[in-house]
């Protein structure tokens, strides 16, 4: 097997997949020589005639200018300028109608010919001694952008930095009716050798590869005698098929290779130029003629004379097509580019600008305007001719649904508009139209999801940063607060007090001079005071009063009484009421559930005699609250208790801690008197059990695990107090025992 | 002056639907041909019957849809249906098995699911199942070849039995049916798939008078003239290749490994492909664009199935042909080939590298 270069080497041409075979039609213009046009009385120059960005003015209005001189400037690396295609005055600088599809207003000199044609000073350069950036310089100074079509500054592909295995030349040239390269390699074919070997020089490449469509033998001859000196420059002549000349079919058909999704021809080694850009740019190097006009095929069954002219950059249309003896038809469409991929003007003033490579006015019989869209039929015709392999069907579906997830699944964006689908299509659906609607849509979509990414990213950047500022706030004060507090104490304890009262008495030394109001004011403050004082008593023990209703209550309702309880106690901020509550709470709840176990068991055990059960369920709903009331008594005594501990012992309750549950703070904090209250409350507890185990026998069996079950989950750590309630319930199971039996 | 503004491509090869559309049906004129000259003229009172059936019904869902009717009518996908149908069901069957079929075709099958383009079922095949299984018995009886029957029919006679159920003579169906001998004749494939059922062997069913060498007579003719017709449509451009060669293809290894396994029980791939509908079916009827699978590896998947189910329903299912059951199920498993077999775009890797 030998190797892509061999095969390469051997002539050998592979395919693509799809393609279409339009009639050609370049009969009409490829048998007469190139017209040159006559200075126009006008020129349109708009300031970008590229991909990239407009370089800066450097003319004025009014100003003279000489042909060839730069009238932007290029200092941008995208930017390529334009220049004076004659000497001339500048007229204007104003928005004109650009030659765009859209046809949107663009930026563009008018420049009024003095038919001297007198040229700037020219320094040719000799490209063997010049180094790559002298000469990459001056294919920019020249605003040279690809010719073939798409305008990509030269400059960047011709000074590509990573290793170059093929230059290709496209000289395809496979829309119907063009045939500018075609007459420009008939007629220049050395000039654009040379070209080819200023690349060279800058790529330096293993192999130099010239597409040629085979309808063009006399152009392929031509080459193929002006590159008979250089070894590895490879006339190929490729089948005429729509659309061999797309940069990634061609590279295809040369190479077998593809370039891989979302990557550059530079990618996999190759460099792809138009024969017109190699043309121009061996006439910037060699003669410093810069870039100032083009061959354009003026074609279409409304002229008398379709023919290539060679025409200055800003020549109106109109002036093209009155030179070939356009004669208008209702409904006429001007296009400018091929039949496939052009666009139609709008009106006759749009210039001819370096992409431009054809003008075609076609009559209605030629090219016949579509008719109605019909549904589609699903015959894949689209798929067939499609070169990117694409599903346009699919697309279309997706594209008039505006599913955009699933037109990027099913690869819209490598869709590259060659119109092959829309040709086949025989429902004569403007298939391109709708994609070029669905990439717009798409691209406006990414737009937005952008803007809303930074939008996003900037506000949690300012969260971030709000959020630092706080802590770092936060942080400087506890600092501050740290350095006050070791100055008190290495002032001694008392200084706080001590500094208090030098500020009172400095105070009552500036407040000494004024009236006796102060001191009215400071008594009725204290009244107030006061006042505020005796009703926060009263609430509380208002609130302590419905605690205690609640927890009785609790028994029948124990639902929603955890919740509310837990809340009254924090209102009240007092931590020993709170665990006492918490004590009796959990208590009441316990034996709630206990009861409610047991009645349900007793329900669901097969009793003899159902009365009985029914009975115990009643006596189980009464006995726990008598065990409540005691529980109740045995928690008064434990918050007493607990108060008095906690006065003496519990700081202020700080910021945290009133917020954590109060019975766990309270653990943490006073371990020790809890144990107290709930030996107290244990006590009490054995005392309401007795009283349970001396009530009438049936009802006893329920009542005492009714309160012992409580007992033994909340005495755990009391210990004693675990011990006398499991006393209590051995003596009451005893019973229990005895009165079964 | 103002010029017109249009986008891109402004060119068209000029093959719209209707000529499509068009040219499938003509080339369906060598089998209608055939049909006509050695089972009696019946084919082309169902044809036009089927044509003005379905301009009728197209036209009035059109109308009530608010759609151009003469614009829509022209795209002649209402008469390719027609046809087909036509040329799918006995010859003299009555009258009004066809307007029904017709009718439901284009009305239920067509034009509620959206019209020309989103119909998920083909049309014809859809409405000869309703047939059959609506009608069973009008649905079957099929005359045995001219040359086979007892009594001469002339074309009036086919009018005449289609409209009143009886020929100008006065004869029935199933006693037109019958031969010189009074045994009813049914078609190769019913004869020999009710012959096998009885234990006969393959070789002593195929010596009966309606086979002829490897298939059944006359109608080993009509296949090959709509083969020829598909042929012809290929060299066109107007179908892919792949769907009739998937599913001639996978019908013939199919039969072939059957026959090698069973040779008394299975017939042989040939009498497979040349009795029954196998050449309208692989070239004109699983071949309809809007219900066939779009991708190039999808319709060889797609014609593939169709093959397997005729095999299987012709030799273990309880129908003698299958070919309307065969496309109805495979048209069902159409979005799912689709699918999975979307080609691999330029520039991306196949999609099992990606996972």
């Amino acid at each position: 097997m030998p190797g892509l270069f061999q095969q390469i080497q051997a002539g050998k041409l592979w395919d693509f997949h799809g393609g279409i075979h339009p009639p050609g039609r370049k009969q009409q213009t490829t048998q007469k020589p190139i017209a040159v046009l006559p200075i126009p009385d006008r020129l349109y120059l708009p300031l970008r005639q590229h991909i990239g960005v407009a370089g800066q003015l450097l003319v004025r209005v009014g100003e003279r200018v000489l042909k060839g001189q730069q009238l932007t400037s290029a200092e941008n690396s995208m930017a390529v300028p334009v220049h004076a295609p004659t000497s001339g005055t500048v007229l204007s600088i104003t928005p004109h109608t650009s030659p765009h599809p859209s046809a949107l207003p663009e930026l563009t000199l008018v420049l009024e010919p003095d038919g001297l044609d007198e040229w700037r000073q020219r320094e040719p350069l000799n490209f063997l001694t010049c180094d790559n950036m002298t000469l990459l310089s001056r294919i920019q100074d020249s605003g040279i952008a690809g010719m073939g079509g798409a305008g990509f500054p030269t400059h960047i592909k011709a000074g590509l930095t990573q290793p170059v295995d093929y230059l290709i030349i496209n000289a395809v040239e496979c829309e119907p009716y063009i045939s500018a390269d075609d007459l420009l390699m008939q007629e220049a074919a050395t000039t654009i050798v040379k070209g080819i070997d200023i690349l060279c020089r800058l790529l330096n490449p293993k192999a130099v590869l010239i597409g040629i469509e085979d309808d063009k033998p006399i152009a392929a001859a031509a080459m193929m005698a002006a590159c008979s000196q250089r070894e590895h420059y490879y006339v190929r002549i490729v089948p005429t098929k729509y659309p061999s000349g797309g940069e990634k079919q061609l590279i295809q058909l040369l190479t077998n290779k593809e370039v891989p999704n979302g990557r550059r021809p530079a990618d996999i080694g190759i460099v792809m130029q138009n024969v017109g850009t190699a043309f121009a740019i061996a006439q910037a190097v060699l003669d410093d003629h810069p870039l100032l006009s083009r061959i354009v095929t003026v074609a279409g069954d409304t002229l008398n004379q379709p023919q290539n002219v060679l025409a200055l950059l800003g020549t109106p249309v109109s002036a093209l097509l009155d030179a070939c003896g356009f004669q208008s038809q209702p409904q006429q469409r001007v296009i400018m580019g091929g039949p496939m991929m052009g666009f139609t003007l709008p009106d006759l003033s749009v210039p001819v600008v370096k992409t431009t490579n054809c003008i075609l006015a076609p009559t209605a019989q030629e090219l016949p305007s579509a008719s109605t869209e019909m549904d589609c039929i699903r015959c894949s015709a689209c798929a067939d001719a499609c070169p990117a392999s694409l599903l346009p069907q699919q697309l279309l579906w997706y594209s008039k649904a505006k599913d955009n997830d699933k037109l990027q699944e099913y690869n819209l964006a490598d869709c590259i508009e060659c119109g092959a689908c829309a040709y086949v299509c025989p429902s004569e659906i403007p298939l391109v139209q709708y994609y070029r609607v669905a990439k717009a849509d798409i691209r406006e979509q990414q737009r937005e999801a952008l803007k809303a990414e930074q939008a996003k990213a900037r506000f949690e950047a300012r969260n971030a940063r709000l959020e630092q500022e706080k802590q770092e706030r936060q942080q400087r004060n506890q600092q501050l607060a740290a350095a006050r507090q070791q100055q008190q104490l290495a002032s001694g304890a008392n200084t706080a007090v001590a500094d208090a009262l030098a500020r009172i008495k400095a105070k009552q030394a500036q407040a000494a001079p004024a009236d006796e109001r102060n001191k009215e004011q400071i008594l009725a403050e204290r009244e107030l005071k006061k006042q505020q004082a005796r009703e926060y008593q009263q609430q509380k023990a208002q609130q302590q009063e419905q605690q205690q209703n609640a927890q009785q209550q609790a028994p029948e309702q124990h639902s929603g009484q955890p919740e509310q309880t837990p809340a009254a106690t924090d209102n009240t901020n007092s931590k020993a009421a709170a665990v006492a509550a918490a004590i009796a709470r959990a208590q009441a709840k316990k034996a709630a559930q206990a009861t409610e176990q047991q009645a349900t068991e007793q329900q669901v055990t097969p009793a003899p005699n159902t009365e009985k059960s029914h009975q115990a369920a009643v006596s189980a709903e009464a006995d726990p609250r008598k065990a409540a009331i005691a529980a109740a008594i045995a928690r008064a005594k434990a918050k007493q208790q607990a108060q008095t501990e906690n006065e003496s012992s519990a700081p202020p309750a700080s910021a945290g801690a009133v917020n954590k549950p109060a019975a766990e703070s309270d653990a943490a904090v006073t371990p020790e008197d809890p144990r107290k209250a709930a030996v107290a409350a244990a006590l009490a507890r054995a005392k309401a059990k007795k009283q349970a185990s001396a009530e009438p026998t049936e009802q006893t069996a329920a009542s005492a695990t009714g309160a012992s079950e409580p007992d033994a989950v909340v005495t755990e750590d009391p210990r004693k107090a675990a011990i006398a309630a499991a006393i209590a319930r051995a003596k009451a199971r005893k019973q229990a025992d005895s009165e079964n039996s | 002056m103002s010029f017109k503004i249009a986008s891109s491509p402004h060119q068209h090869n000029q093959r719209s639907t209707a000529h499509i559309m068009r040219l499938v049906a003509l080339a369906c004129l060598p089998g209608i041909a055939v049909q006509a000259v050695l089972f009696g003229y019946g084919v082309l009172i169902q044809l036009i019957l089927a044509i003005v059936t379905a301009w009728l019904s197209e036209a009035l869902i059109l109308k009530l849809r608010g759609k151009p009717v003469f614009a829509r009518l022209k795209d002649n996908s209402a008469l390719l249906t027609a046809v087909l149908l036509a040329v799918a069901i006995p010859p003299y069957a009555p009258w009004w098995i066809i307007v029904i079929g017709t009718a439901f075709a284009i009305i239920m099958v067509k034009q509620l699911y959206g019209g020309l383009g989103n119909n998920l079922f083909n049309p014809a095949m859809a409405a000869y199942v309703l047939l059959l299984v609506s009608f069973p018995l009008q649905m079957t009886q099929w005359l045995p070849p001219l040359s086979l029957q007892s009594v001469d029919l002339t074309p009036l006679d086919a009018v005449c039995s289609i409209f009143t159920h009886y020929s100008c003579s006065g004869f029935s169906l199933s006693q037109l049916q019958a031969n010189i001998d009074g045994i009813t004749m049914a078609t190769p494939l019913d004869t020999l798939r009710t012959d096998l059922s009885r234990g006969l062997t393959l070789d002593e069913s195929l010596n009966r008078p309606v086979f002829f060498a490897f298939a059944g007579t006359g109608w080993l003719w009509v296949n090959l003239a709509y083969l020829a017709g598909g042929l012809l449509l290929i060299q066109q451009k107007i179908i892919s290749w792949r769907i009739p060669l998937a599913v001639i293809a996978s019908l013939f290894v199919l039969s072939a490994i059957a026959t090698l396994a069973a040779p008394d029980t299975v017939a042989g791939p040939l009498f497979h492909l040349f009795s029954g509908g196998t050449m309208l079916a692989a070239f004109f009827i699983a071949t309809d664009p809007v219900s066939a699978s779009t991708t190039n590896k999808g319709r060889l998947v797609y014609g593939a199935l169709i093959g397997l189910l005729v095999f299987l329903i012709r030799n273990f299912g309880g129908y003698p042909d299958a070919y309307a059951f065969a496309v109805l199920l495979a048209n069902m498993a159409v979005p799912l080939i689709d699918y999975y077999t979307r080609p691999r775009t330029y520039g991306h890797r196949p999609r099992s590298e990606l996972k």
